[in-house]
């Protein structure tokens, strides 16, 4: 009931609140470009930097959940189990505050080498960043954060896998490979792939983390280590809002309708595939 | 789900005309992986000492090397599948090692540096008129137990509601759509709650009204999802047989639900409250537009700005004064603060569930 109206009020409130922007003529939007314009580099370091963490965390979250459920001793399993979903809770802005101190000064070495000796990709273009706040530190950051949250949701998954079909397959003379690719892994796929959508959903929304870590320049690249690096959404909003009045408030407004619509939709499409799972699972 | 598992060697058939040496294959050691452990360290360590590495590449060199290691020693006695196996198990056990490392290393640097602050000051003092040295974040703590409360306050009566709404009573589409939307609301980016507490109270008090309460609702918009969600499975699993005993003795609907379903289900869901709230506590970015920062303490939330742990953290991070170390001390104890808040209400949580989970006996 109320939840509904909750739902519908956010993006009600929002979408009012954004309506000045979208009217407003375009010299008044910050960057004198009209709202796409303005909006369009953002959206893009929010992909960017969301599905580089992804890329990144997802397949070391299927391999530490596939450690935690069949690899670690059952004492030590259930201990890390409670320390990934403490993890999880850990706020972000102790990621964000960590990525700056920490991460950042160490991954200056490790640009500068892909820089000179892969520098043909586009993505390792260069010059390096002398900070290193950089693109590629915020994807690591990001990809810290959303590790916790993607091996928890896979690891209750694996867990699930009928002890019958473990046994079985082991039973035939399988080898423990052989077992998790036959067994553990088609009964699990779904939900790695839902838990994979929820840590982009997260990735995508996050804000602190990357506020502090990237030093945003705008425009579109992508060279993950120079010191040009398009901005994220959540990050632009949350640098620029305490300092903006008018007509710029309401495009940062607009610019987090664009967020919400995008989470909202990988949100959804990570539901409904769970939930076909659930369908599935029944019948088995 | 169909499970294909390998066609077993056809074992009936005659013989076939190859040649096996005999039926078991040799296997390695049980001390193999430790025994190629040991080597690759070393290994590793003699080329590190004459290159001059550090002690990243040290450790990828270990890891690689123990890998290649024991996958070509274990081909050699054991055969492919065998070596897959291992060379898998390695690098299964580097990955999580690997997953580790920076986690480890977030909990260390945090508590390390803010420890240099955790004194009684930090936690008696506000940042009222102070510059440069000494302060403390004891408006931060107040504003954050003040607005974490509220949410709560809020969050829960509503999140409560609608799981009872979902198990007792909700059925069909309407149901359906509103677990969708919950399950949905979950990964709501909390900087857009924040955005529309602001723009809600901006409509309804006029632009810029930025306080505590603001902070809040932004908070609970958060909050009412994953209450819902863990109420709803906790309510979920009282068995049947309470239910339908009240009834039967003649118990109207929505007394059998205050009597009887919210008392057996009490200790689950004031868990999964407490982890919500954990969740909830550390939320920087919706406090960050919704409710503001100040240095003094206030701690009416329905005026003026009010200064909350995680903002405290990132003010006194994103700009330092003067003398900047003093400011970095005092983010790098904030920070440590929080994260003990929400490991205290984790582990609370936790034991609530110890403490009252095996009454229903399942």
């Amino acid at each position: 009931m109320l939840i509904l109206v909750v739902l519908a009020g956010v993006a009600a409130f929002l979408l009012v609140e954004a309506w000045p922007s979208f009217v407003a003529p375009a010299e008044e939007i910050p960057g004198e470009g009209g709202l796409v314009l303005y909006i369009w580099p953002l959206v893009f370091g929010t992909l960017l930097s969301a599905v580089l963490a992804l890329v990144i965390a997802a397949p070391l979250a299927v391999l530490i959940a596939l450690f935690i459920t069949h690899y670690a001793p059952r004492k030590l399993a259930q201990l890390l189990g409670y320390v990934v979903d403490l993890l999880a809770a850990v706020p972000s802005i102790i990621y964000g505050l960590w990525g700056f101190t920490v991460l950042a000064p160490a991954t200056r070495g490790p640009a500068e080498w892909l820089s000179e000796n892969l520098g043909f990709i586009p993505l390792f273009a260069g010059p390096p960043s002398t900070t290193g706040r950089t693109m590629l530190t915020a994807g690591l950051v990001l990809a810290v954060m959303i590790l916790p949250i993607i091996t928890a949701v896979i690891r209750e998954a694996f867990l699930q896998t009928p002890k019958l079909h473990e046994e079985a397959s082991l039973a035939l003379g399988a080898t423990r490979l052989e077992m998790i690719r036959l067994a553990v892994l088609p009964f699990g796929s779904s939900s790695i792939i839902s838990g994979s959508m929820l840590g982009l959903g997260r990735a995508l929304g996050e804000t602190m983390a990357v506020a502090i870590v990237l030093s945003a320049s705008g425009g579109v690249t992508f060279n993950l280590i120079s010191s040009g690096n398009p901005a994220t959404i959540a990050a632009n909003i949350a640098l620029e809002f305490p300092e903006s009045s008018g007509v710029a408030i309401d495009t940062l407004i607009a610019s987090g309708l664009v967020l919400f619509a995008i989470t909202l939709v990988v949100n959804m499409i990570a539901r409904a595939v769970i939930n076909r799972r659930t369908d599935f699972s029944g019948a088995s | 789900m169909s499970t294909t598992t390998s066609p077993p060697p056809p074992t009936e058939s005659v013989e076939p005309p190859r040649e096996t040496k005999s039926l078991v294959r040799g296997t390695l050691p049980r001390w193999a992986p430790w025994g190629v452990l040991a080597a690759a360290i070393v290994i590793s360590a003699l080329a590190v000492s004459l290159f001059g590495f550090g002690v990243a590449p040290f450790v990828l060199l270990t890891a690689v090397l123990h890998t290649a290691g024991i996958a070509a020693w274990s081909r050699w006695v054991e055969g492919g599948r065998k070596a897959a196996d291992r060379s898998f198990t390695a690098v299964v056990t580097s990955a999580f090692l690997l997953a580790l490392t920076p986690l480890i290393s977030v909990v260390v640097t945090v508590i390390s540096k803010g420890m240099d602050r955790f004194d009684a000051r930090f936690f008696t003092y506000s940042m009222r008129g102070v510059v440069g040295e000494g302060g403390g974040a004891y408006h931060a703590i107040m504003g954050t137990l003040i607005t974490s409360g509220l949410a709560a306050l809020m969050s829960v009566p509503i999140g409560l509601a609608t799981a009872i709404y979902l198990v007792e009573y909700g059925q069909g589409k309407l149901a359906r759509a509103i677990t969708f939307f919950v399950d949905v609301m979950t990964g709501i980016p909390s900087i857009v709650a924040g955005l529309f507490a602001y723009a809600l109270f901006a409509l309804v008090f006029g632009p810029g009204t930025v306080n505590g309460f603001a902070g809040a609702v932004a908070l609970s918009v958060l909050m009412i999802p994953i209450v819902v969600r863990s109420s709803e499975e906790m309510l979920k699993i009282v068995p049947d047989d309470l239910r339908e005993a009240a009834f039967a003795l003649g118990t109207p609907k929505w007394k059998v639900i205050l009597r009887v379903v919210l008392p057996t289900a009490v200790a689950g869901i004031s868990t999964g409250v407490t982890l919500a709230l954990a969740r909830v506590v550390g939320e920087t970015a919706p406090l960050l537009i919704a409710t503001g920062a100040t240095g003094s303490t206030n701690l009416n939330p329905f005026s003026g700005q009010m200064a909350t742990l995680s903002v405290f953290s990132y003010y006194e991070y994103a700009s330092p004064g003067v003398p900047f170390e003093p400011s970095l001390d005092r983010a790098w104890t904030a920070a440590l603060t929080l994260m003990l808040i929400v490991m205290v209400l984790n582990l609370a949580a936790r034991s609530i569930s110890l403490l009252f989970a095996p009454k229903a006996g399942r």
